[in-house]
């Protein structure tokens, strides 16, 4: 037997799991990842957009220059600052530590701070929650939105056509699909296609779609509608597409529902495309697509699409009925049977929730509000073609609903109106700021877009303003306790 | 008829297409069978390997339109296309540490897994479009792609000739998914990455580091798709948005063959790329219609057996 010394016992320790090698040191290892973090946050932000002939040339403009020097200097301040903070934690730490044991108080916080902190705090855990206080919030709120067009920045026409044409038409398309991944936990890719299907609808029943065979516009059928009466045959007809979808889908695996809507959306693009029996008029699409007209009780009033403002007041009308339609639906059966659901398939079955009828039912929802915004867009911009509609524009709608906090219509709303608006406010109209130049680069917002996805997974999949109930879901998950969407395999199996 | 006169010059564009989709279904199916997640940014995993694969010809062959012959013609094929597994396992690699690993350390729910490799997916390629340019890259050729073979029946210019190009296609992948299956079942690693996707907890008890195996997992379906994505290049436009239709068809490929199943991928790839080069043929302006009819086919065969042809392997690791 071998005699081995303590020392010489631990120095082999040490070697073994090589903490004594520096580039072991935590420290340095929170420095490589802000640099690293740095070093990609400076492409990101930077304004050159790469050429397809210089392929280094983003690298050199970004990183091998005063720009790059810049970001790096920054980065490695914030380590100084961030080790330095956490140092002196530390060290208060041990300190504290020390002053128990010596029977010294160790922070000393005036008693007249506490009392008056701890009656306002008072004050507001009493206010929040507040139903009257809430009812005076949302009302006041609603009366800022009605009255946005004439505040500040927004009497201008371009952020007046923004709210119109990008924030009403998003905010409902995103209240849809809340319902498809919030409520239900379904995940659907492919939600722009039903807005399409809605789009192409108001086309053909404005009379601009098909277009005759030959090319002439004066063989158009005779279908001239008012664009009101769109809307319900919009939503019977994006619930059928729906309902066609869903009801093989619904019956697999949660996240096949994923890739095939995914595919719908891309089916849905190819028929636009490839103008079958001249539906859809091909690339070029429809033009010159009339919009609302209120002709009733002897009140006549036309929505002229130069002026932003009716459409808005439209939208807000539209929003609210959906809104409380929607929060009707929450608490009703239906909502709390999605809510079983999502929680745990498998005892939602076995309590007797027929699971896919009612899965089957968000997806039905979701898609009408989609093509019920999808007709609210097109009589706003009275011109479509295929490029309206990318896949890209269903995975913005996701992100506004992740980023807002799905589950909770507050959070959805003010995170689609918060991710509708920002691109186009930091573009702004010519000459609105920056001597004119974009802050953001109008191309560069999708990546920023899949950023926010990201970042938002990653650190707070709840959301902006998360859901109470969601929250718990994802946190309650994360410890094994239930599940947090309708994803893994139906209760009642795979289809007949 | 069309499609009896082109029969054999179909079914050969079909194996040759079918192959490559094989190449990306086997990432996704590998990363599906650890971690049941459909991994959307393997697409641009793709991607990322074609852009190194036309990055390294560029540096070699140059832009100037010479076409190198002789052992420089093998050099710079071999090398675009170590370059690109390269760069893709990296960009894989790089995947599963930043978005997925701190997902899995907090048993994230599916949902969150499928919403982040969608926000991956879409900032990957957006990022490569800002980098690198949002126009088609120029590709240099490698070598001179002179007819080897001249196949039966009739193309439309002619007699169809088998080129050099489709013959190093189709046998980089089959010597590929050929190592890769011994790779699977013969060795270590392998009976790992089975391990994990049978199940992953009593994986781990046993001794299988599960990270370990993920993160090799991902690396592996990386270097297949970066070839595949070099190959693609080949005879493709390559630009940054080039990766989403070849990997939405790579996992329908992977669903047809019965996902979580390599060998299944391989077959579903080569099925779906025959599938769609027969329906060029027999539907009239069958360019048009191609990705419809393979997302057709995704629904009916999730349809009629959802757990595709071989059947599927899936598991959940801890």
């Amino acid at each position: 037997m071998s005699t081995t010394s303590i020392s010489e016992l631990s120095a082999q320790v040490r070697r073994l799991r090589k903490q004594d090698a520096w580039w072991k040191n935590p420290m340095l290892g929170r420095l490589a990842i802000i640099l690293a973090l740095v070093l990609v946050l400076s492409i990101l932000t930077n304004q050159v957009q790469g050429s397809s002939s210089d392929y280094t040339l983003l690298f050199k403009s970004s990183w091998f220059s005063s720009r790059g020097a810049q970001y790096v200097i920054g980065g490695v301040l914030i380590w100084i600052i961030a080790e330095a903070w956490r140092i002196q934690g530390l060290r208060r730490i041990a300190g504290q530590t020390i002053s128990v044991a010596g029977r010294r108080t160790a922070l000393i916080v005036p008693r007249s701070f506490t009392r008056q902190y701890s009656r306002l705090a008072g004050f507001f855990r009493w206010l929040i929650p507040n139903r009257w206080f809430r009812r005076v919030l949302v009302l006041a709120v609603v009366a800022v939105a009605i009255f946005l067009p004439y505040l500040g920045l927004f009497t201008l026409p371009y952020f007046q056509s923004v709210l119109a044409g990008q924030v009403g038409v998003y905010v409902l398309a995103a209240l849809g699909l809340n319902v498809v991944v919030g409520w239900a936990g379904l995940l659907d890719l492919g939600y722009i296609a039903f807005f399409a299907i809605g789009a192409y609808t108001t086309a053909i029943l404005s009379g601009k779609l098909p277009v005759g065979a030959d090319g002439n516009p004066e063989a158009h059928p005779p279908i001239h509608l008012n664009l009101f009466f769109a809307f319900p045959i919009a939503v019977v007809l994006t619930m059928t597409a729906g309902l066609i979808l869903g009801a093989p889908t619904l019956r697999l695996r949660g996240d096949y529902l994923a890739i095939v809507t995914l595919g719908f959306h891309e089916i849905v693009l190819q028929l636009a495309k490839n103008n079958p029996h001249n539906l859809t008029n091909g690339p070029l699409g429809a033009t010159g697509i009339s919009t609302f007209r209120f002709n009733l009780f002897g009140v006549h009033y036309d929505w002229n699409p130069t002026d932003s403002k009716p459409y808005w007041f439209l939208a807000i009308g539209l929003i609210l009925i959906v809104v409380f339609a929607f929060r009707r639906l929450e608490h009703s059966k239906v909502g709390r049977t999605w809510t079983a659901i999502r929680e745990d398939e498998v005892a939602a079955a076995a309590s007797g929730v027929p699971t896919v009828k009612y899965k089957l039912m968000a997806f039905m929802i979701g898609a009408s509000t989609s093509g019920f915004a999808g007709v609210l867009a097109t009589a706003k911009i009275t011109a479509i073609t295929p490029d309206n509609f990318p896949l890209q524009l269903s995975i913005f709608v996701l992100a506004y609903v992740i980023f807002g906090g799905m589950g909770s219509l507050t959070g959805v709303i003010v995170g689609a109106s918060l991710m509708t608006f920002l691109p186009f406010f930091l573009q702004g109209p010519p000459s609105w700021f920056n001597s004119g130049k974009p802050v953001v680069d109008p191309k560069d917002i999708p990546m920023w877009v899949g950023a926010v996805l990201l970042t938002m997974m990653i650190f707070r999949p709840q959301g902006l303003i998360p859901s109470k109930r969601r929250a718990q879901e994802l946190a309650q998950a994360e410890h094994g306790v239930g599940d947090a969407d309708a994803m893994t395999e139906p209760a009642e199996g795979v289809a007949p | 008829m069309y499609f009896t006169q082109h029969f054999w010059e179909l079914l050969f564009q079909g194996i040759r297409l079918g192959s490559l989709y094989a190449l990306i279904a086997i990432g996704y199916t590998m990363v599906y069978g650890v971690l049941q997640l459909i991994n959307f940014a393997h697409s641009e995993v793709f991607m990322s390997g074609a852009l190194g694969g036309v990055f390294m010809l560029t540096a070699l062959a140059g832009t100037n339109g010479n076409i190198p012959s002789g052992f420089s013609a093998f050099e710079y094929t071999a090398l675009a296309l170590i370059a690109g597994a390269v760069v893709s396992a990296a960009v894989a690699f790089s995947l599963e540490r930043v978005a997925y690993r701190p997902l899995r350390k907090r048993h994230a729910p599916k949902l969150v897994y499928l919403i982040t490799a969608i926000g991956a997916s879409i900032f990957l390629y957006n990022l490569a479009g800002k980098l690198f340019g949002r126009n088609n890259l120029q590709v240099p050729e490698s070598f001179h792609s002179g007819p080897v073979f001249v196949l039966p029946g009739s193309g439309p210019s002619g007699p169809r000739t088998v080129k050099t190009l489709d013959v190093l296609i189709i046998a980089t992948a089959f010597v590929m998914m050929i190592v890769l299956d011994l790779v699977i079942n013969r060795t270590k690693l392998g009976s790992g990455i089975r391990a994990v996707a049978q199940d992953a907890e009593t994986a781990q008890l046993m001794g299988v580091d599960v990270g370990k195996v993920i993160s090799r997992t991902f690396i592996i379906g990386g270097l297949l798709a970066g070839v595949g994505g070099v190959l693609y290049a080949m005879f493709h436009a390559v630009s940054y948005t080039m990766g989403f239709i070849p990997g939405i068809k790579a996992f329908t490929a992977a669903v047809l063959g019965g996902i979580g199943n390599v060998r299944g991928a391989m077959l579903g790839g080569l099925l779906l790329g025959i599938v769609e080069s027969f329906s060029q043929g027999i539907i009239p302006n069958g360019l048009e219609w191609v990705d419809v009819v393979s997302f057709v086919v995704l629904v009916v065969v999730l349809l009629i057996r959802p757990t595709g042809i071989l059947g599927e392997r899936t598991g959940r690791a801890a």
